[in-house]
């Protein structure tokens, strides 16, 4: 049978080209790469090669034509053992090209599940004070004795117990093979806690903070969240990167920030930020046995705190479901990570002047629990953000168009948001005080709110 | 920088020795201990029913990327579109010395042929690439993007040099677990000069992982020259800082390939830890389908092309050893009968539907 050659689309965006030359003319064999033509497409003048043997029948289209549309029958080729002659006509036919399929009509997007609710801690239950340092490491020793396929890796993680020692212990108990010292070379242990992941592993990688995790960015997102969608489901990454995130204490621009944001933005990503010690434990072991990526964002300053935490023997919380730290009926404070501490002790002072706040602590970043902030905002009617972070693009922001689309109708006021300034972090003390938020301008922004002063 | 020509000098320094000691730890350590083993003996031993079997492997990738590009050139197949063609011999002789379900595999976006060459239904992978419902990743992955975890086949990644690391990951869980597999990452030359690659050359070697670093040189990085990209351009050497031995073989005759794999793959069994693998090699088409190639000379394409072409060799030594003719052209046929038939699956099968754009973003529900 006669082959028909066609005008190809030699780039991503050609439609139509010009047959600049001709290589071989009818009559000529040609056989697998033969260059047959050169043809200019909209970036460069390409080769055209033959994929068959044969001999080429008709010239269907001289050298020199402009404008060839992408499936025109360019040439025809005689297969082998056929007449050259009898494969000259061929109809000269414009194909039109492969059509690109129209977008059909938009599928409904899923509806989030109903979120569970924190489980009931049984009357009774011993309440312990614990640091939110050793609530981490509890979660992830409770996890390592319950899978053996989890283990942690991350620069001084081992022999040091942790540059911020969230790790203490974890090497006597379990041993170098699980628990694991790297050398500086985040991309690296990124991309092989990454792989270990995929390969079937459960790994928790430590980065020292997230500021270094920037080098490692590119196996968060790139390999690590997308790899499931990629592969139609079929390969998945459970793995939990952790680590403080956000400002320290005087350590300047390049180790402070908040990367809630940037993470919150990617979709196949679970982003958890806790704050107390209870949501810490209960969160980090939920992280560990979920079946997709989690980028776990902790807070140094946090670290040395004492919350309360309910002794059971296995206390997981649910991912994505924000948490009611103080109920209130005048305004909303939204809050997550450290700044849920101001938020706290913004409502008190809020409490002796009259104003009732409720506070939210979000807990998850992604996915993001609407319904909480909603709920909370229909009682409330005005709504605040806090967060220690800069204010652009930020979680902030993103609570306020969730209030805008979803919360029109409710708001007696607009969503203000109290962040960090927008200025790259200070080392001079009071420059820093000055650039980061605190409870008096979280107390400000809820007076304005309330249209109280 | 001054130290790159401090650095090659002295990279290339043990290569003059000829030791062959294998004391990998101490004043000894020879980064060519395994190369002399393969020069000792340096082709696979096969008999032409073996040899044929290869034959075919490779004729099945080449056919099959000719049609990619066919059905690319028709507006079936879009985006990027990185065509194996001239590479064979590397995937079918290396993957056949793998033992299936026990190790892994993992490469870069240039990966049909190594999906082929592990014995993936042609029909999925094509209709991948046309973006159908059926494609192995149900359209959502394209060329770049395609896995297969029933083979161990991990990739299909499109961030060039992140397959090296995530290979390290993979070799790290054969360790882990103890179960006697090892990883085979593939890069290319261009990928060899990521920083990551030499983070994961570091931590493998630290710690002994079962991986066998693939440097597939092609010659060209996108459009550039070896040459014009490395300071090194002896890729195998690239491991010595990290006392990671190397190998340079010719990726254009299976049966070497298929040989050097033999010493590599049993090295790094015995628990040795890493060996990196420089397979020279060639493609014919461009860098991706719209590349116009002008870095390079028709004259030298062809060269290849007549010269050292791995299924031209292949097939010559098959008749040497008596393979009739005929049957090759059958085989062809077939082969041919069987890639029109994957274009025909791939072009024919239904689209995602629209419901696909929100499946598997995560595993669970939250």
């Amino acid at each position: 049978m006669a082959i028909e050659l066609k005008m190809p689309a030699l780039s991503p965006t050609m439609e139509e080209g010009t047959l600049s030359r001709w290589l071989v003319k009818e009559g000529d064999q040609v056989s697998s790469g033969t260059v047959l033509a050169e043809i200019e497409t909209d970036k460069a003048t390409m080769e055209f090669e033959s994929i068959d043997e044969g001999t080429v029948g008709q010239i269907l289209v001289p050298e020199g034509t402009e404008n060839v549309k992408v499936g025109t029958i360019i040439a025809v080729l005689a297969a082998e053992g056929e007449d050259a002659s009898a494969a000259a006509a061929a109809p000269a036919a414009e194909a039109a090209p492969a059509a690109a399929p129209a977008a059909s009509s938009a599928p409904e997007r899923p509806r989030p599940v109903a979120k569970a609710s924190d489980p009931e801690v049984p009357a009774g239950t011993n309440m312990i004070k614990m640091t939110v340092r050793d609530a981490l490491r509890d979660a992830m020793a409770e996890e390592m004795r319950r899978d053996e396929r989890v283990f942690v890796i991350g620069e001084e993680v081992a022999e040091y117990q942790g540059a911020y020692k969230v790790t203490q212990g974890l090497l006597a108990e379990f041993g170098p093979k699980r628990v694991i010292d790297t050398p500086i070379t985040e991309y690296g242990f990124a991309g092989i806690g990454t792989g270990a992941a995929m390969g079937g592993l459960r790994p928790i990688v430590e980065f020292m903070t997230f500021n270094f995790a920037m080098q490692a960015i590119d196996h968060i997102i790139n390999s690590a969240a997308k790899t499931n969608y990629m592969s139609g489901g079929q390969m998945r990454c459970p793995i939990v990167f952790r680590g403080p995130n956000g400002a320290a204490s005087r350590v300047g621009a390049q180790h402070s920030q908040n990367y809630g944001p940037w993470f919150a933005n990617v979709p196949g990503l679970i982003v958890i930020a806790p704050y107390d010690s209870s949501d810490a434990k209960g969160l980090l072991k939920a992280a560990i046995r979920s079946e997709d990526p989690v980028v776990f964002l902790e807070n140094e300053l946090v670290y040395g705190r004492n919350f309360e935490v309910a002794q059971l023997d296995d206390h997981v919380l649910p991912i994505g479901k924000a948490r009611i730290m103080r109920e209130g009926s005048d305004v909303t404070i939204v809050s997550y990570s450290i700044g849920v501490g101001l938020a706290l002790e913004a409502a008190e002072t809020l409490a002796g002047e009259g104003i009732d706040a409720e506070v939210i602590d979000l807990r998850t970043l992604r996915p993001l629990d609407k319904d909480t902030v909603l709920a909370s905002l229909a009682k409330t009617n005005r709504l605040i953000i806090a967060e220690e972070g800069w204010p652009v693009c930020s979680i902030a922001s993103e609570i306020i168009a969730i209030c805008m689309e979803e919360g029109f109708d409710l708001l007696d006021a607009p969503v203000l948001r109290v962040c960090n300034e927008d200025v790259p972090l200070p080392y001079a003390a009071n420059l820093e005080a000055l650039a980061l938020i605190d409870a008096p301008r979280i107390v400000a922004a809820a007076k304005n709110v309330c249209y109280r002063d | 920088m001054k130290s790159a020509s401090v650095e090659s000098a002295a990279a290339s320094a043990p290569s003059d020795k000829n030791s062959a000691s294998e004391d990998s730890a101490g004043e000894n350590f020879e980064l060519r201990s395994l190369q002399d083993r393969f020069s000792e003996s340096s082709r696979f031993d096969a008999d032409s029913d073996y040899l044929l079997h290869l034959y075919e492997q490779m004729l099945l990738i080449r056919r099959f990327e000719e049609k990619a590009g066919q059905l690319y050139g028709l507006g079936l197949i879009g985006g990027f579109c990185h065509l194996y063609i001239g590479q064979e011999a590397v995937a079918v002789g290396l993957q056949s010395a793998l033992q299936e379900g026990k190790d892994s595999v993992i490469t870069g976006y240039r990966d049909h042929g190594h999906m082929l060459a592990y014995g993936i239904d042609p029909k999925i992978i094509m209709a991948e690439l046309t973006g159908r419902q059926a494609g192995i990743s149900h359209g959502k992955g394209g060329s770049m993007h395609m896995f297969s975890t029933e083979h161990a086949f991990y990739g299909g990644h499109g961030i060039v040099g992140a397959q090296v690391s995530l290979g390290g990951g993979l070799a790290f869980g054969h360790k882990y677990r103890g179960d006697g597999g090892i990883c085979l990452a593939y890069f290319g030359d261009g990928a060899a000069n990521q920083g990551q690659v030499y983070e994961t050359f570091n931590m493998a070697s630290l710690w002994n992982l079962p991986i066998v670093f693939v440097v597939e040189n092609n010659e060209y990085a996108m459009g550039t020259a070896v040459k014009r990209s490395s300071a090194e351009t002896e890729f195998y050497r690239r491991g010595t800082a990290f006392r990671i031995p190397g190998m340079k073989v010719n990726g254009m005759d299976v049966l070497e390939v298929r040989q050097a794999a033999e010493v590599a793959f049993a090295h790094v069994r015995e628990g040795n830890g890493p060996v990196l693998m420089e397979l020279n090699t060639y493609r014919y088409r461009g860098h991706s389908m719209s590349d116009p190639a002008k870095y390079r000379t028709r004259e030298e394409v062809q060269n290849m092309r007549e010269n050292s072409d791995p299924i031209e060799g292949a097939k010559a030594e098959l008749i040497k050893m008596g393979i009739d003719e005929e049957k090759l052209k059958d085989i062809d046929k077939r082969i041919r009968a069987q890639v029109a038939e994957a274009a025909d699956f791939a072009e024919s099968s239904p689209l995602p539907d629209a419901s696909e754009l929100y499946t598997d973003v995560l595993v669970e529900s939250y």
